[in-house]
């Protein structure tokens, strides 16, 4: 390190050269340090609640964290809930890198679930591997497609990708809901709806063949399977990184996310990349989706995945938009779910808490300032970097 | 066309569209309050389902056997029941500048913030089957009997007994509606016609000239904030204590969102806003209707009507609309 002319101490200078060393590393650790305190003070808060409502908050975080960690199947339950929240996370994080907030994960993830549903039990005679591979990619293009109308109409028609993305999530939400329509209110039956549920009166898709299902890499007894998803995750971070830090589109992406007309300035085609960009994010939710079918639930029920795609938004912000760090913060989000019926057994507090506490957790990220205050870190860090720039 | 008439069917999707644009008007004019001011309020979901939610919970509440009888009469209940959703509303308001204005966090983010906070915080504490303890009365009621009916007869099933059916559709409404008609008026004079309205209109197009000339900016900002945020409450106050009656887990269901949708149709307009209100009003109304009308098309199709429209909306396929310059920045003071 200190081999380069500039970095030799002359004689009678004082000690004092790791300075800039030390506050590189306290920058950093800041950047820690804002989420950390975050997610304590979010704990706090929730604790207090727990108290309002009568119960006790050691009980019920005491049982949280045995029922995502302790227990052999709470850890694998933990592990299998991070998956969709890491490619949830991706989804948001990636478009907010070009400055555009995607909003719209859940709808991405109920048609990425959908076509999984679809190919995974109509596509009959395939080997095993080569049915989850077709079913997950095709999911993947399915959510990818879904969210480039958003892109395109960004991009064309400078239509607020915030409103958009919503209101595709109601729109997917309902066309799902279509295709699996039981019939029993004496309408026909949707597109894709199981045959048992005209009797039964559950709207879902048949179950998918077992071609079609992720294969199962841990079980516990008697019937917890950890399916490969997880795995799928981590690739999926390292290409986005890849892409994001290495490429040249990452490149223009970013720098359209700091300053677009910059980026159009320095020869950057941003609508292309607005479309790109929200191909891409979609395509990660649609991964989320499709692996929650083949993986979990092996089928498409109406309420599955419900508020993931919300989720993704908490668990990407309390990372600060890295890659890296959303698998941790969704692991954090995966155990607390995770441990959330352990916790309303021992405590009996109401699962819920924990959407109250990611909520906090959210707002503390957004609004540092708050935290800063309450913690007395006066150093001025590199302030709240949830920024949208305004494409205009 | 079955048992059923299609008088009928058109005097309900009547009905109906007013029914739903009611909550919608509402949104859009916290939105139009908000944004002309230049804070862009997306949380107006959020603030809609927190307030539907304690409006609810204070009905419930005050009927329980330890509250003083006092209380518990019908008209007491309900008023307070309102102004907790209300207040809750504002305060909601409050908080989206407090996160936007005070600690400058991006006002995308912090409305976001809201809608999650208020999905989670009525998660918490919602229990099901709380029973639910009757909802407003209708204002005036239809002075009309059927009997006294005028029978208007169009085709084989499409008959309207005139007095009757006008009196339901104008007088068989609750005070919400009727306020909401009110507001829309009011909103529309005083955005264009007084000292407020031409102040806040200022801080939403250009905050560095009026402050200049004196207009305390972050004042009026947070003055329309909290009015704005009384307003959505309104519209959740709607849902729960006028519209249905009892609560449900996000049970707003997107209102919020089409509210802002509608607001930029109306382009930041009252009386526009509720123009398209009434327009998505129907879309919606015409969702549950159809098989009335003998149509056999899947409801969930249509119930896709309203949010596709948004989106033809908003990509500016009908007009092209105009928003306050300075809307979604936040306005910071020199010095």
């Amino acid at each position: 390190m200190a081999t380069t002319a500039q970095s030799r101490p002359a004689p009678d200078a004082p000690p004092r050269r790791s300075a800039p060393l030390r506050a590189q590393i306290w920058s950093a650790l800041q950047g820690l340090l804002i989420p950390l305190l975050s997610v304590v003070t979010a704990i706090i808060l929730g604790s207090i609640l727990i108290l309002l409502n009568g119960r006790d908050p050691i009980t019920a975080f005491e049982g949280l964290f045995e029922g995502a960690f302790l227990e052999p199947r709470g850890l694998l339950v933990t592990f299998r809930n991070m998956t969709p929240l890491i490619l949830s996370g991706l989804a948001v994080a990636f478009a907010f890198k070009s400055g555009l907030f995607n909003i719209g994960v859940q709808g991405q993830l109920i048609i990425g679930s959908v076509t999984a549903a679809w190919l995974g039990f109509a596509v009959e005679g395939l080997p095993p591997l080569l049915h989850v591979t077709l079913a997950i990619v095709a999911a993947a293009l399915a959510g990818g497609l879904w969210a480039a109308i958003a892109g395109a109409l960004k991009a064309y028609a400078d239509a607020h990708e915030v409103i958009t993305t919503i209101m595709l999530n109601y729109i997917a939400a309902q066309f799902a809901g279509w295709l699996i329509s039981t019939g029993s209110d004496g309408s026909r039956p949707g597109p894709l709806s199981s045959p048992e549920s005209a009797t039964d009166a559950i709207a879902r898709t048949p179950e998918i063949l077992e071609s079609a299902r992720l294969p199962v890499v841990y079980t516990v007894p008697p019937n917890f399977e950890l399916h490969a998803g997880i795995f799928i995750a981590i690739i999926a971070t390292i290409v986005i990184t890849f892409l994001l830090y290495r490429t040249t589109f990452g490149f223009s992406l970013r720098m359209a996310g700091y300053s677009p007309s910059a980026a159009q300035y320095a020869g950057v085609n941003v609508k292309r990349v607005t479309i790109l960009t929200m191909l891409i994010a979609g395509c990660l939710a649609g991964l989320a989706g499709g692996i929650q079918t083949l993986g979990v639930n092996h089928g498409y029920e109406g309420n599955q995945s419900l508020g993931l795609g919300f989720d993704g938004i908490t668990v990407a912000f309390l990372a600060g938009n890295n890659p890296i760090g959303i698998n941790f913060s969704a692991l954090l989000f995966g155990a607390m779910e995770a441990g959330t019926t352990r916790m309303a057994l021992n405590a009996n507090v109401a699962k819920e808490l924990i959407q109250v506490i990611q909520a906090l957790i959210l707002m503390f990220v957004a609004a540092d300032q708050i935290i800063r205050r309450i913690y007395r870190i006066r150093v001025a860090g590199p302030g709240s970097r949830l920024k949208i720039s305004q494409n205009k | 066309m079955s048992e059923t008439e299609l008088g009928l069917a058109v005097i309900a999707t009547i009905n109906f569209t007013i029914r739903y644009s009611v909550p919608i008007t509402l949104g859009a004019l916290s939105g139009i309050l908000c944004e002309r001011s230049g804070i862009v309020n997306i949380g107006i979901e959020g603030m809609m389902l927190l307030a539907a939610f304690t409006g609810f919970m204070t009905n419930v509440f005050l009927s329980e056997p330890q509250v003083s009888p006092a209380l518990q009469t019908a008209p007491v209940r309900l008023t307070l029941a309102l102004a907790v959703a209300l207040l809750t509303g504002g305060l909601l308001g409050l908080l989206h500048g407090l996160l936007s204005i005070q600690y400058k966090v991006d006002q995308i983010v912090s409305g976001t913030v809201i809608n999650i906070l208020a999905l989670g915080l009525t998660g918490y504490f919602y229990r099901l089957n709380t029973p639910t303890l009757g909802k407003l009365p209708n204002l005036i009621g239809n002075p009309f009997g059927r009997d006294s009916s005028l029978e208007l007869k169009l085709a084989d099933n499409l008959t309207f007994y005139l007095p009757y059916d006008i009196g339901r559709i104008l007088f068989d409404k609750d005070l919400i509606t009727y306020l909401t008609l009110v507001i829309v008026f009011v909103l529309g004079w005083a955005l264009f016609h007084t000292t407020w309205g031409l102040r806040t209109r200022s801080i939403g197009e250009n905050p560095r000239a009026a402050d200049t000339l004196g207009i305390n900016v972050y004042r009026l900002q947070y003055t329309n904030l909290f009015l704005g945020g009384m307003l959505a409450g309104l519209g959740g106050a709607f849902l729960t204590l006028a519209a249905v009656g009892l609560f449900e887990q996000g049970m707003t269901t997107g209102r919020g969102f089409i509210a802002l949708a509608v607001m930029i149709f109306g382009n930041w307009r009252p009386w526009g806003a509720l123009r398209g209100a009434l327009l998505f009003g129907f879309a919606t109304a015409l969702q549950g209707q159809l098989q009335q009308f003998g149509i056999d098309f899947p409801h969930q199709l249509v119930g896709m009507l309203p949010y596709i429209l948004t989106i033809v909306v908003l990509a500016g396929f009908v007009g092209r609309a105009q928003p306050p310059a300075h809307a979604g920045r936040v306005y910071e003071t020199e010095g």
